[in-house]
């Protein structure tokens, strides 16, 4: 058995079975294994280890490419050591156990990709597979020929599995600290050109001329790191948040608004000091964390699951075009105006409201699945309008409407080149929507609302008028999504019908679900992250080498999301109050404030009987 | 003087089952009446058809002298008719005070621009929405107040599920309220509290209530009249001793199990 477990080769076969290192299941490693070779040729195979092999990150040791790979043993061998303790029974010790497991599952995938080479030699499959490429060859042999290739990964995988694994058995102030040095050294790595952008003399600095970190300078970052984290920078963090999770009334007030107030100087003076990549970035964040902020009322608030959303960001782009370019269609009569960027926006946010009033209408007496379909055809039926040579008089069809103008607010123009002003604009709306969701969620319309999300008829039986409530959610929403639209028009300068693929509904739905539906500060971060760092349906994000495989990776993380943590990166704290009952009524109990009623917790067992 | 609530040949047909038949019946301002039956009998149907969840086949429901046909349940529930349910169905994800805050919706009518505008109307009514809520959750003693406000509903407990959807229903505000077997699950002790409970909604609230249940000993306690139904057919109306004293209803409730094991 050794002799397939590189990792563990240096203790003897007896020594190990004593200490039980082999006791584990290993019918369930080598499956765990089989995923790891699965996971590993799929992604060999999407082309994405060639695609981003170009871009350095340690130069000369490791490529994206690489990076696309090796997390996989790594992950796996790490998760593997996470078992579920049943109440009631001891955890199982840590011990060289764990390694030799994560070993065999990192051995086993390397295994697959051994396989792979072999294959990628013996046969010639580019028809079917794309990427089944002489480059590809090329990288998973390190360049060294295919008896090296076949004989590397299962030894890399056995390694990386096993020190996932081995993360387990270290104490967790060590784990942390291992931890950030590696995620800190691949973050300044993979965000090279926003950190450049940012930071200008970083540059030659830190990252060698071709990109990629130096070698030198990884290394000190990795102490750096590893010194902070373990001297306890994390902690002081963790010190804040709980402060301010256990402060009330006036202390937490005070609290918000110092984070308030620093969160908003630090927005507004990011964009000052930085180039216009970033600019850039935090200009297209916002414009889709408008369309979140949206979105968030219509299906995180009312749970009306509106796929077409996308509609009411064309619908606001279009108005706007047509209102303020010159280069509109030609049947506009003449009287028809042509104003400034704010005037426009004024009527584009009557027409969306109209248009969500219409599209609601009919749509909104449904319910559910039947309700999330219509709303998909409803989103695909205007972006075809637009489209439409029915219309090309007006809409001017595939061409679009170009010469969109400049927002001119007499001190200051808002126009694509100058990303900058298109930030502080959508800011100003990001304001605007984030005080009219947290107003609105607080209000008898957000608790109609939440309790139409929770039980239509009950609701509806309470005295609620769901259809105009549901209605109400889905005009609010359209409103929300015309300013980013109207802003849309003005910073790209054209329309076309093509920015409103169905995709967008898609992009955005996954932005407030993994964020974190009906809250605020979850959608926030999700737009930031996702939109920030994977990039919008056309839009570059931080990672632009990987747009190509932009939707793959949306898609996994869905559905790793809706596995994993299906109430978002940021829970609403709804959740985590039910998530923390316990603590709650403890806390409770301590300040004298239970029930001291005898009967409090009475027929449970009946329950059943009558269900 | 007509009736506060009013039954004609209320008929409703499932299919080919006839779950109510002409029913006949009536509720008077201030009573409270108790609608008995065996499973099945038909009438959480009934319920049903009064709030507005269900269409009638035929016949017709009026309330202070107007039809209540067509009307959809949040309408119904605006005339001033409030409903539980037989199983509970509480917002689970909201809390407690939110539960009850909610379900004064038709009573208010602050919009969008009052709560974004925070006016001064939009303040008050506020206020004066929670300071109802908070009032008929002490109905139920400390049980439902206090750190509980801020609770979910689905970390209460069996029977503080049943009081939070009494308390929701008299948060509407109505004249008429309909309780579906509000001590079912219930220990004895907790179900004679009820009971008084009950009474003191029509003494010192001064709601008329119709009540489903199972349990003859409440019946017999709180109700005025007694209504027995099975299979949709109105067996006996009248006091409690007149109709559990009915042959027919003896019948029903003794005849059933004998059938059963046949
Ligand atoms: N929406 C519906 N569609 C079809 N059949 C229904 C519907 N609602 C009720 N029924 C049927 O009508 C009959 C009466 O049901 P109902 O719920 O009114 O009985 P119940 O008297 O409340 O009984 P229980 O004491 O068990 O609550 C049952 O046979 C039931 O299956
Ligand atoms: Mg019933």
């Amino acid at each position: 058995m050794t002799a397939v477990t590189p990792g563990a080769a240096t203790a003897t076969e007896l020594e190990l079975v004593q200490k039980g290192a082999f006791d584990f299941d290993w019918n369930e490693a080598i499956r765990k294994g089989a995923i790891v070779a699965l996971t590993l040729a799929f992604i060999a195979l999407s082309g994405m280890p060639v695609g981003l092999d170009d871009r350095s990150l340690i130069e000369p040791i490791l490529s994206m490419g690489y990076v696309a790979l090796l997390w996989v043993p790594f992950v796996l061998g790490w998760l593997s050591g996470n078992e579920t303790v049943l109440e009631g029974m001891a955890a199982t010790k840590r011990g060289l156990r764990d390694v030799v497991r994560g070993d065999v599952i990192g051995f086993v995938g390397g295994l697959g990709l051994s396989l792979l080479v072999i294959l990628l030699n013996a046969f010639d499959l580019r028809d079917p597979l794309v990427n089944w490429s002489p480059q590809l060859i090329e990288l998973l042999q390190f360049d060294r020929g295919q008896g090296f290739g076949i004989v590397a990964w299962p030894i890399i995988g056995g390694v990386l599995g096993a020190a996932g694994a081995g993360l387990h058995l270290v104490s967790p102030r060590l784990r942390k600290a291992i931890l950030s040095a590696v995620i800190t050294v691949l973050l300044v790595a993979i965000f090279e050109t926003f950190i450049v952008d940012v930071i200008d003399f970083l540059d030659d600095l830190l990252y060698e001329k071709q990109g990629g970190l130096k070698l030198v300078a990884a290394i000190v970052i990795a102490v750096v790191a590893f010194i902070a984290s373990y001297a306890g920078a994390g902690r002081a963090v963790g010190q804040v948040r709980s402060n301010y999770h256990q402060a009330t009334g006036a202390a937490k007030k005070s609290q918000t608004i110092t984070f308030i107030a620093i969160a908003a100087i630090a927005l507004i003076v990011t964009p000052m000091i930085t180039g216009k990549i970033t600019q850039e970035l935090l200009a297209n964040i916002g414009i889709f964390l408008l369309l979140a902020l949206g979105l968030n009322i219509v299906v995180g608030l009312a749970g009306i699951l509106d796929l077409g959303y996308v509609a009411f960001f064309a619908v606001g782009g279009y108005t706007t075009a047509v209102l303020t370019s010159p280069n509109r269609g030609e049947d506009w009569p003449e009287w028809f105006p042509i104003m400034p960027w704010w005037g426009a926006l004024l009527v584009t946010i009557v027409v969306a409201a109209l248009v969500g009033l219409f599209i609601g209408a009919p749509v909104i007496r449904m319910r559910g699945d039947y309700l999330a379909i219509v709303t998909l055809g409803f989103g695909e039926i205007i972006r075809i309008l637009f489209l439409s040579d029915w219309l090309n008089g007006y809409f001017n069809g595939a061409q679009g409407i170009t010469n969109v103008p400049a927002a001119d607010f007499g001190f200051a123009q808002v126009k694509g080149t100058d990303p900058r002003s298109v930030f502080y604009l959508v800011l100003v709306f990001a304001v605007i929507s984030i005080y009219v969701s947290w107003r609105l969620e607080r209000s008898r319309l957000g608790r109609a609302w939440m309790a139409i999300r929770e039980d239509e008829s009950v609701a509806e039986a309470m005295g609620i008028n769901t259809v105009n409530m549901k209605l109400m959610a889905f005009v609010v929403g359209a409103v929300l999504a015309s300013f980013s639209g109207a802003i849309f028009a003005a910073k790209v300068g054209s329309i076309f019908p093509t920015s409103f693929l169905i995709l967008v509904s898609i992009i955005i739905l996954v932005v407030v679900i993994v964020g974190g539906m009906g809250n605020i500060i979850g959608v926030i971060v999700g737009a930031a992250v996702l939109i920030g760092v994977l990039g919008g349906p056309k839009q570059p994000g931080l990672l632009a080498e990987f747009s190509e495989y932009k939707l793959l990776i949306y898609g996994a993380l869905l559905v790793v999301m809706m596995l994993q943590r299906p109430e978002g990166l940021v829970p609403n704290a709804r959740r985590s109050r039910e998530l923390h009952q316990d603590e709650f009524l403890q806390d409770a109990w301590l300040k004298g404030e239970v029930d001291t009623d005898d009967d409090d917790e009475p027929g449970t067992e009946v329950q059943g009987a009558l269900a | 003087m007509s009736h506060l609530l009013e039954i004609d040949n209320l008929s409703v047909t499932f299919g080919g089952l006839h779950a109510l038949k002409e029913l006949n019946f009536h509720v008077d301002e201030g009573e409270i009446v108790g609608v008995i039956g065996p499973n099945g009998a038909g009438k959480t149907t009934f319920f049903n058809m009064i709030s507005g969840m269900v269409t009638p086949t035929s016949g017709d429901i009026r309330f202070e002298g107007e039809s209540l046909l067509g009307l959809d349940p949040n309408q119904v529930t605006q005339r001033g008719i409030a409903r539980t349910f037989q199983n509970v169905r509480l917002f689970a994800n909201m809390t407690i005070l939110e539960n009850v805050m909610v379900s004064q919706h038709c009573r208010t009518k602050q919009g969008v621009w009052g709560s974004l505008l925070n006016t001064a109307g939009f303040r008050r009514e506020e206020a004066e929405i929670r300071e109802h809520a908070e009032k008929v959750l002490g109905f139920f003693g400390s049980r439902l107040v206090g750190y509980r406000l801020e609770q979910t509903a689905s970390v209460l407990s069996y029977a503080n599920r049943r009081r939070l959807e009494i308390a929701r229903a008299m948060a509407t505000k109505p004249r008429l309220i309909l309780l579906d077997e509000p001590v079912a699950g219930m220990n004895p002790k907790e179900s004679a509290e009820l009971t008084e409970l009950i009474g003191k909604l029509r003494t010192e609230w001064g709601f008329t209530i119709v009540l489903i249940e199972h349990d003859m000993n409440v019946v017999r306690d709180v109700s005025d009249r007694v209504v027995c139904l099975d299979h949709g057919e109105t067996l006996a109306q009248g006091s409690f001793e007149e109709v559990s004293s009915n042959p027919d209803v003896i019948e029903a409730y003794l005849g059933r199990p004998l059938e059963k094991q046949s």
